[in-house]
């Protein structure tokens, strides 16, 4: 790390944020292997983009790793079959999101046999790369499900120079990316060359928050290596502090970068890939199996035996918990991610998806949140706010029905990693009132309509 | 599986409330409590027994007409039934100080809307409407410690009037042993209170220290022993207690620095050119009102906004 870039991290000096509880009570548990189950049920849309179409139908028989959703629309990744067995539908769920989407249901033969596509890509220029990387189903997995080659294919005039990887996992309770990097180390390192070669860049930090002590040593033994003489790869102990791992965040605080509003991290030179998505890419190019399995934290106040579960894609949420060992209490609350932004589920019938990283399941006691207060107006929200908004002004704007207020107080830059509502002494629901808030704005006529008249 | 609870994220609360935060205010103004009844007698206890009561019953009462919630749980009342004590002379007749209380909380705070709705400080301006009304009662100040309840000038009146009276020692002034309102005379007491504060993290410590240090800044130039301006009147009780009113001051930063720096700047300009000798309760009410648009000039730019300085 040059000096330059210490000078970068002193100004980069977290503002904002909250100290939430770590939780990481899976953090030394080896992931087990979830055996396949008798039905798996695969949503068309597990990722940001175009849906994909089935590219199979009711009765046909697939094997593990074989393609059962595609488009041919480039920003969206395709789907794998996660069981060998036949599809005995094709239904429309509803997903956590809110969004409705097709699903292809497998019952599964139990054989597990492998698709004959399944084998190591041929890989002899950086388009055979990308192809690649679409072809192996790979999106975000952090949590926003972003596929992952049109991140790695940036706009031509576009200069990346540094690769940061996310391993700063914020979240509370959840270890999946940190049993990645313990367990998958040399697989973070190769892809972190092969993802380096291919973009060109001359720099990539994987940034973990400090609260991972063996992960940063683990890591770090093998990033300074001979075969880097440059320094060039590095690992960065990041302050444990929520959230340190939100993109805009991590990169102002590995490169002391400010990522414009409404820009993407390609706009200042940067790519930022999560720990697990990086070593899923190395084990892609060295075996083919694509994106058809997933490490997912189970943890919560309900659950009776916490751990990290190494789930086939599609495995139903009651599935999983049977497997993981049940409940020691009745949950109230089923949460698919963190406690933070993690969505609340209505039923446990919904399916993994690629880019979930924890089933969290809560006893009443947890479930229930406080009851909503008058605003006293301390301010801890807007200290806390990582985007440095305002949220009273926006939730302000958001009653009186004023868009252009809500512009104004910029709620568009608000990312809901929950900071504010976390803080708030009054129990105020703001990310909701953030999320309602940012709705008006999409839905409300473009202003500039008046502008011309006027 | 009995029904799940569905809610909007995050499913985690740090588990600070607002009755937490006013029962930390309520502990950090126990030194002041305990400095007022060993320096001006139990009468000062009774007094101050009296707001609170006063405080609390209205606000019960008040959101009852209103068929509202009950909110007197949130021990806001109490925080301002003691800080209008503490405003108070301790010979005030009792019942003016319940009338004081019926005001704060019915007039400044419950009328409208109750908890966070308030635009100026209740208690301050509890204080500012009995003097206004009473001038008399409400300015007639006793020696601490006197057993016969000598009535005396304050410091800050000796000095307009300028009649040669001595002056109490600086020693004197921190420790509380000078003629003034109940609370706002020891500033030991309430300079604790306001560490304990701040180390909670309950308040922030700019507007006190803007405050302060304007007062300071401003009597310097003013040719004035800026220790003895910090030490008289109501600047250590209000700068600590009153301008940090969550409600009635600004909500961010540098709104706050402005907040804070105008009260000071108010506070000796009424001093030094007002006809009232003390100008702290004008000079807050005065900011609380100027919040909304010192707010609004000094709006955060988001980050990543043009020009906004991460």
């Amino acid at each position: 790390m040059g000096t330059a870039n210490m000078f970068a991290r002193l100004k980069a000096f977290p503002r904002g944020g909250a100290a939430v509880p770590h939780r990481k009570n899976t953090a030394e548990m080896e992931t087990v292997s979830m055996p396949p189950p008798e039905k798996v049920v695969i949503p068309m849309q597990q990722h940001i983009g175009a849906p994909c179409v089935p590219t199979v139908k009711v009765g046909d028989l697939v094997k593990v790793g074989q393609v059962v959703g595609d488009t041919s629309q480039f920003v969206s990744a395709p789907i794998h079959a996660s069981v060998s067995g036949k599809v005995t539908a094709i239904t429309e769920i509803l997903l956590p999101s809110g969004q409705r989407t097709k699903a292809v249901v497998i019952q599964s033969d139990g054989k597990q046999e492998v698709d004959a596509s399944v084998k190591p890509p041929v890989i002899s220029s950086k388009q055979d790369f990308i192809k690649a990387v679409r072809e192996s189903g790979l999106v975000g997995l952090g949590g926003a499900g972003f596929p992952a080659h049109v991140k790695l294919s940036p706009p031509g005039n576009v200069k990346i120079d540094t690769l940061v990887i996310n391993g700063a996992e914020c979240e509370p309770y959840i270890t999946a990316d940190y049993r990645e990097a313990m367990e998958n180390s040399w697989d973070v390192m190769s892809g972190v060359y092969a993802v380096k070669d291919l973009l060109g860049v001359d720099q990539v930090i994987i940034a973990i928050e400090n609260n991972k002590p063996d992960a940063i040593k683990v890591l770090s033994d093998i990033a300074y290596n001979k075969n880097d003489p440059k320094n060039q790869v590095s690992v960065m102990p990041l302050p444990s502090r929520y959230p340190q791992g939100a993109e805009k965040v991590l990169v102002h605080q590995t490169t002391g970068r400010v990522i414009p509003k409404g820009k993407l991290p390609s706009d200042v030179g940067v790519v930022v890939m999560n720990i697990t998505s990086i070593a899923f890419l190395a084990r892609y190019m060295k075996t083919g199996m694509p994106l058809i399995q997933k490490r997912l934290t189970v943890d919560g106040s309900a659950v009776l035996y916490p751990k990290n579960i190494l789930v086939p894609i599609g495995t139903s949420i009651h599935d999983v918990m049977e497997f993981a060992g049940g409940y020691k209490e009745p949950p109230r609350k089923l949460l698919m991610g963190g406690p933070m932004m993690g969505l609340a589920l209505s039923d446990d019938s919904l399916p993994v998806l690629k880019q979930n990283n924890a089933i969290l399941a809560f006893a009443e006691k947890d479930a229930r949140l406080m009851d909503e207060s008058p605003c006293i107006r301390c301010g801890r929200c807007v200290k806390a706010c990582p985007m440095h908004l305002v949220p009273p002004q926006a939730a302000r704007c958001y009653k009186l029905k004023d868009v252009e207020g809500l512009l104004k107080a910029n709620v568009m830059t608000c990312m809901e990693c929950g900071c504010c509502s976390y803080v708030c002494p009054a129990g105020r629901y703001i990310v909701q009132t953030m999320r309602l808030a940012k709705n008006m704005v999409r839905n409300a006529p473009k202003p500039k309509k008046k502008e011309e008249k006027a | 599986m009995e029904k799940l609870i569905v809610s909007s994220s995050p499913h985690l609360r740090s588990g600070d409330t607002t009755q937490k935060l006013m029962l930390d205010v309520i502990i950090a103004l126990c030194p002041a409590l305990i400095a007022s009844v060993v320096l001006f007698g139990w009468r000062a206890l009774l007094l101050e027994a009296v707001t609170v009561t006063s405080c609390v019953v209205s606000e019960y009462l008040c959101r009852k007409i209103m068929k509202r919630d009950s909110s007197i749980e949130d021990l806001s009342a109490v925080v301002t039934g003691i800080l209008l004590a503490f405003n108070l002379p301790v010979t005030l007749p009792l019942w003016m100080a319940v009338l004081g209380g019926a005001i704060a909380i019915v007039v400044v705070k419950q009328l409208f809307g109750g908890i966070g709705h308030n635009f100026v400080n209740p208690a301050l301006t509890a204080r500012i409407v009995l003097m206004v009304s009473f001038p008399s009662p409400m300015t007639s100040w006793v020696q601490p410690l006197s057993a016969d309840a000598v009535t005396t000038a304050t410091p800050l009146g000796i000095m307009a009037e300028g009649s040669g009276q001595a002056l109490p020692s600086l020693t004197d002034m921190f420790l509380g042993l000078r003629a003034g309102c109940l609370g706002e005379t020891c500033a030991v007491a309430l300079l604790l209170g306001g560490l304990y504060l701040v180390f909670r993290r309950v308040i922030s410590p700019v507007i006190p220290l803007c405050f302060m240090g304007m007062v300071a800044v401003m009597s310097l130039l003013m040719g004035l022993d800026p220790l003895m301006q910090l030490l008289s009147g109501g600047v250590m009780l209000g700068a600590i207690f009153m301008a940090t009113d969550y409600v009635t001051s600004p909500i961010n930063f540098w709104g706050r620095v402005v907040f804070g720096l105008g009260c000071g700047f108010l506070t000796m300009v009424i001093r030094q050119f007002g006809s009232l000798p003390e100008g702290v309760s004008f000079s807050i009410v005065l900011m609380n009102i100027l919040t909304p648009h010192i707010e609004r000039l000094t709006y955060p730019k988001s980050f990543g906004e043009a020009g906004a300085k991460a």
